[in-house]
């Protein structure tokens, strides 16, 4: 069941928040030894949040979606609970304080089930980069869900729990979400702070949602959204309300399609169902405008250089001097930090924290940072002159549906190319969704929606007609939700 | 051989704010260990900074008293490299674009010449924290209070060529932020840290290999180090060898400079914007506000000291030292009238004082307005020097006004001519041997026996007569 109609189960008497937390914690007891979509699952608070909730709801005091069950990635700072950020290196980090995302949701009163697996560190597209080990995808449980918000993805979608929280530095909101047939939205680069969620690469990160529906995706976003004192890059814009505009026509809606997005690269079968999507907004009254996007094929090479330079210096905090992962009997300083590193930090987080290491390096800073930092202000020239012409820009999310686990852990190059339609709108700042469309081979399939700065309202218009026009976000793996 | 020494000085003045520069964690000095670091000081997962805008401030008032008045843009850079009471891994400073451009200050030479030293920028950045090695047994502590404190870096050409000179320039900096309140100045505490790189050349030849001096915490070590440096330099090149770039640490108590344990390679910081914190676009009206909230500057004090209240160049450069004791000093004028009696004042009595009890201007026990009411009581002849003396010990010791005391203690100066005239008498009367013999003695004699006489009558007077009067009558009357 979406948000929504939890929400108003609740409001009705239906069923107490008591009641519904139990019945995700059962879910999670039944389904997730295979899935592994947790890291951790909080039962006794969560239920003494949603008692909370039961009588917020009995006294009237509640707010929209207090009472509703949700789960927050491993990465956002929780008080008093393990934030691991799926690393051995923070394994026994307990969080002394809460994200902003996180205080905001128990301020409306959300129930926190637990923290969900992910990606170590934010940095991966499938999931299997966790020292808790891979998540499985709940379509089909040999396919990897996504990432790095794999867990997330996989337990919205199992009915784990009602909606989750993620992150998205390159793709990792949008993709899992397309992976496993879910509404994705990664909004505006400052649109949600940042305080709190452990930094990957800190000019592209930004907090979003994994959702049934574009609906609950506006309710969520409504909650965490809003400028941060805490956060000097959060924007100080008002945040409207992303419910009223939800339903309204699309009549003149102008599409963009960058070519780009539809050449080399791009499964035929996904193709067809992006182009079925599409026709589906031309009933609904928009029309297609053909755009140019012509830096995209630098995107990745761009956020590859970008990202790694970051989290290169984001990671230098992970040194085993004053909490996570200690190396055992150090024999000098230089060991501690060898060792403690090198033991705690898995293989895809170390060959991003060398590449930033060595594109910030005298002598390779201006061929490499410098270059991508211009390159990355053309791709969002890009963007900006082709909202120029168009409301919104729509593409597949993925070039590929979900794939095995181990296909591609071995070629990190093949791994990164997955995350191509999704990057260049991290490097430009712009918000994204993604959401299902007509599955491919019972594989679930994504249409990313981009819009211009701060038009999530909008976004969120364009995917909530879709959605009622078509019900394909209805569509859940058959396994568990029998 | 001729040397010419060339020295450049980089300065870290801690900015006088109350929570430090990326968290709202007190900066006081002298807290317990790590007790004033929070989860931000601590670089825990997730934290952010969010910049003091007070910092801001103080730049733009430091650049504006060197002639660099701030404009447009600065951003803040990620300096990175390991170390233990670095909590982040890298340090959050300005790198390309500084808040400080170039600017100068003028320096006094030994010889009373000016000279201009150029201040190449200064930028604004976190300091550390501490690495304790005391009190562990083999394991080294870390205490965080530091952490994140701001500095404001203060980089200088190398235009000095002595530690005179290098000593001056210090003092210059060192006046200037105490002045403006941007810094306490306090060298023993940390808050005024002076690093030194020091080279020798042939005159006028190029650049030498330069040595970077540091750990120096008076500007008594920084000349005493500076020179012991070229000395070691001059040594080294006139013996054939060649001077290693390397960093150095004073040690006070041998009186020397020692390599610092010498670094494998040359550290690559690999800088870059720190992409958490906007960059800094100042306002022209928001500069415009601060540079006209500064107070009037140390060298323009000055020249209004000499002019104003007719001092020599001497006077007026101590009595200008620090915005403090100007203040006093013109506090005391005002109340007095009298520049020139104030000024005796305020370096004599007053600074020693001070001095003999440890305290500082701020701390005087004799507040201006005492002194100066004190001052005109000596103007209108109420008061000799010597009792003047008796008054200001008195105040000095919480005794009130100087009326009061002049009132309490009756220290009224006896002018009376006919009461001194009677006490003379007296005097005479009761040493008629001293008399006798003075009379009998030649007038180098006579000199000193009269000291005896003026001293008996004082003593008789509890001293309040002036002495002038009795120096006359005795005379008169032997």
């Amino acid at each position: 069941m979406t948000v929504a109609e939890l929400a108003a189960g609740l409001r009705a008497g239906s069923y107490s928040s008591e009641e519904l937390t139990r019945h995700y914690l059962d879910r999670i007891a039944r389904f997730d030894a295979v899935l592994n979509s947790f890291i951790t699952v909080v039962p006794e608070r969560a239920l003494e949040q949603a008692r909370n909730a039961d009588r917020r709801l009995k006294r009237g005091e509640a707010g929209p979606l207090t009472g509703i069950p949700i789960a927050h990635k491993d990465i956002f700072c929780t008080r008093g609970l393990k934030t691991s950020c799926g690393s051995r290196m923070l394994d026994d980090f307990v969080a002394p304080y809460d994200a902003t995302v996180v205080s905001k949701m128990d301020q409306a009163g959300l129930v926190v089930l637990g923290k969900t697996n992910m990606d170590e560190f934010a940095m991966g597209s499938s999931n299997e980069n966790s020292w808790y080990g891979p998540v499985r995808n709940p379509w089909d449980t040999a396919l990897v869900p996504g990432g790095s918000s794999g867990g997330s993805a996989a337990a919205v979608a199992a009915g784990l729990c009602a909606a989750a929280t993620g992150t998205d530095t390159g793709g990792s909101i949008r993709q899992p979400a397309a992976l496993c047939g879910l509404t994705g939205l990664k909004p505006t680069y400052g649109r949600v702070s940042r305080y709190g969620m452990v930094a990957f690469a800190s000019s592209l990160d930004q907090a979003g949602v994994l959702t049934h529906s574009a609906e609950d995706a506006a309710a969520m976003l409504q909650v965490m959204a809003g400028f941060d004192l805490r956060d000097s890059t959060s924007a100080d814009e008002p945040v409207p309300d992303y419910s009223v505009g939800l339903a309204g026509s699309l009549e003149g809606l102008k599409i963009g399609l960058p070519k780009e997005y539809f050449g080399e690269g791009l499964d035929g079968a996904i193709a067809h169902s992006i182009r079925q999507a599409i026709d589906e907004f031309r009933s609904l009254g928009a029309t297609l405008v053909e755009i140019s996007l012509p830096n995209t094929a630098l995107a990745i090479p761009t956020y590859y250089v970008v990202a790694p330079a970051e989290c290169s210096s984001n990671l230098a905090r992970y040194d085993g001097v004053r909490f996570g992962y200690r190396c055992e009997a150090p024999q000098d300083l230089e060991d501690l930090y060898q060792r403690s590193r090198s033991e705690a930090l898995g293989s895809e987080v170390k060959r991003r924290i060398l590449i930033g290491t060595y594109a910030l390096s005298a002598g390779y800073y201006d061929a490499y940072y410098l270059k991508a930092q211009q390159i990355r202000r053309l791709i969002s020239e890009d963007f900006r002159q082709a909202f120029a012409q168009v409301d919104v820009i729509m593409g597949p999310t993925t070039p590929s549906t979900a794939f095995a686990i181990g296909e591609k852990a071995k070629d990190p190059v093949t791994m990164y190319l997955s995350d191509i339609y999704t990057i260049a709108v991290n490097l430009a700042g712009l918000p994204g969704m993604s959401i299902p469309v007509a599955p491919v081979s019972g594989r679930p399939v994504g249409l990313q929606i981009v819009g211009n700065y701060f038009r999530e309202a909008q976004l969120l218009n364009v995917a909530h007609r879709l959605q009622q026009a078509t019900g394909w976000h209805l569509k859940h793996p058959g396994d568990y939700w029998a | 051989m001729q040397w010419e020494t060339v020295i450049g000085l980089e300065i870290h003045a801690q900015l006088a704010t109350k929570s430090k520069i990326f968290s709202g964690a007190p900066t006081a000095y002298g807290a317990a260990p790590n007790t004033q670091a929070c989860a931000v000081d601590l670089g825990l997962p997730g934290v952010l900074p969010v910049l003091n805008a007070e910092v801001v401030v103080m730049g733009v008032r430091f650049g504006a008293a060197i002639g660099a008045i701030p404009q447009g843009r600065s951003v803040f850079a990620r300096k990175n490299y390991f170390y233990p009471d670095l909590p982040k891994g890298y340090q959050i400073s300005q790198y390309e674009l500084p808040i400080v451009g170039k600017g100068s200050v003028e320096i006094v030479l030994d010889d009373g010449t000016t000279k201009r030293v150029g201040v190449t920028r200064a930028h604004l950045e976190e300091d550390a924290g501490k690495s304790l090695h005391e009190d562990f047994h083999g394991l080294t502590g870390i205490d965080l209070n530091r952490a994140g404190t701001p500095l404001l870096e203060i980089v200088s050409e190398p235009d000095m060529r002595s530690a005179r000179e290098a000593v001056a320039y210090a003092r210059k900096i060192h006046q200037i932020v105490r002045y403006i309140g941007i810094c306490d100045g306090n060298m023993q505490e940390g808050s005024f840290r002076v690093d030194a790189n020091v080279s020798i050349r042939p005159p006028g030849g190029e650049l030498g290999t330069r040595a970077e001096l540091k750990n120096i915490n008076s500007f008594r070590f920084l000349e005493r180090a500076i020179n012991f440096e070229v000395e070691r330099q001059v040594d080294i090149l006139e013996a054939g060898g060649s001077v290693v770039q390397e960093t150095r640490l004073y040690d006070a108590d041998r009186d020397e400079t020692r390599a610092m344990r010498s670094k494998e390679e040359a550290n690559d910081y690999r800088y870059f914007p720190d992409p958490d914190l906007l960059p800094v676009e100042l306002d022209a009206k928001f500069v415009a506000d601060v540079v006209a909230g500064l107070p009037e500057l140390p060298d323009d004090r000055r020249q209004r000291f000499s002019s104003v209240f007719s001092l020599n160049a001497e006077d007026a450069a101590l009595l200008t030292s620090s915005r403090e004791l100007a203040d006093y000093y013109e506090a005391v004028v005002g109340v007095s009238g009298d520049a020139r009696l104030a000024a005796n004042w305020v370096m004599g009595d007053l600074a020693g004082a001070l001095n003999r009890d440890g305290l500082e201007i701020t701390d005087a026990p004799v507040a201006p307005a005492q002194l100066g009411g004190m001052l005109k009581r000596i103007s209108d002849g109420t008061l000799s020097g010597k009792l003047a003396k008796q008054v200001f010990d008195a105040m000095w010791s919480g005794a009130g006004s100087a009326d009061e005391v002049i009132l309490s203690r009756g220290l009224t100066q006896i002018t009376d001519i006919d009461a001194i005239a009677r006490q003379v008498d007296e005097v005479l009367a009761a040493n008629q041997s001293q008399v006798a013999a003075f009379r009998e003695a030649d007038d180098k004699k006579r000199a000193k026996m009269l000291g005896f006489f003026v001293g008996q009558v004082m003593k008789a007077t509890a001293g309040k007569a002036d002495p002038k009067q009795v120096n006359r009558l005795l005379r008169e009357k032997l």
